[in-house]
């Protein structure tokens, strides 16, 4: 590992211009990922500004009824906060099936956020990898790809996000909020992250030195449902095969509100939009939920090993969908 | 690049200087003789690392000693009181709950910080209402301990272990 600094970072505004200043400067947060990629190899900064003693540790209501989550709450914390646990559910259950009892109380929301992807050549620095090193081309595209994208990938990159959380923030339209030099800005978590496109190496729209400070969630409906389901190899301690996170409201049988976000299909957590089109307003039958399904995969592409992502998915979001229905009908 | 640490290691205050790249297990064992954390994998993917890290159960290999300034870390070797095990330690020993005997520190370290999560409420992945006080059956013992292998497969005693010492 290469040598490097070390600050603990007392406020934000001068961890922001370190980190700004220096191109070879990180903020470290449970450093669960991080420690983990400088003993890889994988990234080898100069600095670490660790930010996890800035007062950004809490949970708060904030006025309209939503929730403000600090950027180094513990994933474990968070997950254990009554608010979420009653009025935001998936989230507690995405947080919940991810890494393990240790790990959780290490994890921090920020650096769960940024936590960059499991493909095992990109962890393998003896192996091309376009994310790894911009232009040597993409050992997982003719390789062993059984975790790899069938949606939104490209021909330079089909890595996954590796992420539980991001994807239950992405179906509650959760906001990030950034602070850099030029001052703060909210970026819907929808939008943080990037498709692999041309430029893998690129993975969030953040500019260096840009600091995540928070993540809001707005008010749920009294009247809606919400579940994370995760698809794994073994029962626990294993990343997504397939994940479901929803959001759903039905009344009179039919479907009238749903957020659907998917994990492990692609290299951001996927917003569901043409399977929520293809739900609203329908009845709540098996029809409707494979109707929406298909809808959500008519562009899906295997590769390789992953075909079989494509039925799972299907059967998952149908299964998500029809308890999510059965509960509101109870 | 050197920077000075104090830890209270099992009740001890220890002050030393570490090379910046040194996680708090290298530093535990390493530097300060304390070897009942074990090295697994390094990476986080096994738990034979587990600690109390100001009373919590952490991993010690994914987190640098230099990010620990000022911190309570207790190991299994610093649970025993008076000279006499910690009651989890003696479920272990009374349930057969380890073979080699390579990931029972970090299993030890882990299910009591475990018990304290349970005792908080804290809900698992397995638990059927997120909002009820949790009821420690074998499935969630199974689930909450997913985070430390045992390459002997002891697991069945493992569970019998943390189930006795939680009574
Ligand atoms: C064995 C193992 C199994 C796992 N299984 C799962 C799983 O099943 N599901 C899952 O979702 N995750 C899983 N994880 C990943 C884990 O959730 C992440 O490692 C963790 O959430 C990262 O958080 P951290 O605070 O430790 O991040 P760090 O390692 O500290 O940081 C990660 C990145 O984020 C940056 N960063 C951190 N905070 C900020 C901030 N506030 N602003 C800007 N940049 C920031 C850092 O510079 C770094 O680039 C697993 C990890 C391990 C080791
Ligand atoms: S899928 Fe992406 S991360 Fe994996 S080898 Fe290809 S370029 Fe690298
Ligand atoms: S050595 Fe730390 S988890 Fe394996
Ligand atoms: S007892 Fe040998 S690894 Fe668990």
């Amino acid at each position: 590992m290469k040598p490097f600094d070390y600050q603990r970072a007392d406020d934000a505004d001068s961890a922001i211009a370190t980190v700004s200043g220096d191109p070879e400067a990180r903020y470290i947060g449970g450093g669960t990922n991080l420690v983990d990629h400088m003993k890889l190899g994988i990234t080898e900064p100069g600095k670490l500004v660790d930010i996890t003693r800035l007062p950004y540790d809490s949970v708060e209501a904030l006025p309209g009824g939503g929730v403000r989550i600090g950027a180094t709450v513990r994933n474990s914390d968070l997950a254990a906060s009554h608010v979420i646990r009653q009025r935001y559910p998936v989230l507690a259950q995405a947080l919940l099936a991810g890494a393990s009892g240790q790990l959780r109380n290490l994890a921090t929301t920020g650096g769960n956020l940024l936590q960059r992807t499991r493909c095992s050549y990109f962890q393998d620095t003896s192996t091309p990898c376009n994310k790894r090193e911009p232009g040597t081309g993409c050992s997982a595209l003719e390789g062993w790809n059984r975790y790899h994208a069938v949606l939104g990938a490209s021909e330079h990159c089909v890595a996954t996000n590796p992420s539980d959380m991001a994807v239950a923030l992405a179906a509650l339209d959760a906001t990030v909020l950034v602070r850099g030099q030029e001052g703060q800005r909210r970026i819907p978590v929808t939008e943080l992250h990037r498709l692999p496109g041309d430029e893998p190496e690129r993975e969030t729209v953040l500019e260096h030195g840009e600091l995540i400070t928070a993540v809001e969630l707005p008010a749920p409906s009294e009247s809606s449902r919400s579940t994370y389901r995760k698809v794994r190899d073994r029962a626990s301690y294993a990343f997504a095969l397939v994940s479901v996170a929803a959001v759903v409201e039905v009344s009179e049988g039919a479907i009238s509100h749903a957020r659907i976000a998917l994990g492990g299909l692609a290299h951001k957590p996927w917003r569901a939009t043409a399977a929520e089109e293809a739900l609203r307003g329908a009845p709540a039958t098996e029809e409707t939920f494979r109707n929406a399904a298909e809808a959500e995969l008519a562009e899906a592409r295997a590769l390789r090993d992953n075909a079989f992502k494509i039925p799972m998915t299907r059967n998952t979001l149908s299964a998500v969908l029809r308890e999510l229905t059965r509960q509101e009908g109870a | 690049m050197d920077a000075e640490i104090t830890l209270r290691v099992d009740g001890q205050r220890r002050t030393l200087s570490v090379d910046t790249r040194t996680t708090l297990l290298d530093a535990l064992r390493e530097r300060m003789g304390v070897t009942s954390p074990k090295k697994g994998c390094d990476h986080g993917q096994c738990g034979a690392c587990t600690v109390l890290l100001d009373g919590r159960r952490a991993t010690s290999c994914l987190t640098f000693a230099v990010a620990n300034d000022d911190s309570e870390v207790v190991t299994a070797e610093g649970l025993a009181e008076d000279e006499r095990p910690h009651p989890v330690q003696q479920a272990f020993l009374d349930n057969d709950g380890f073979q080699c005997g390579y990931c029972t520190p970090g299993q030890i370290c882990s299910a009591v910080g475990m018990l304290d999560e349970v005792k908080a409420g804290w809900p698992s992945h397995v638990t059927e209402d997120l909002d009820e006080p949790p009821e420690l059956d074998d499935e969630e013992i199974r689930e909450r301990m997913s985070g430390n292998l045992c390459r002997c497969g002891a697991y069945a005693n493992i569970v019998s272990a943390i189930r006795e010492a939680a009574e």
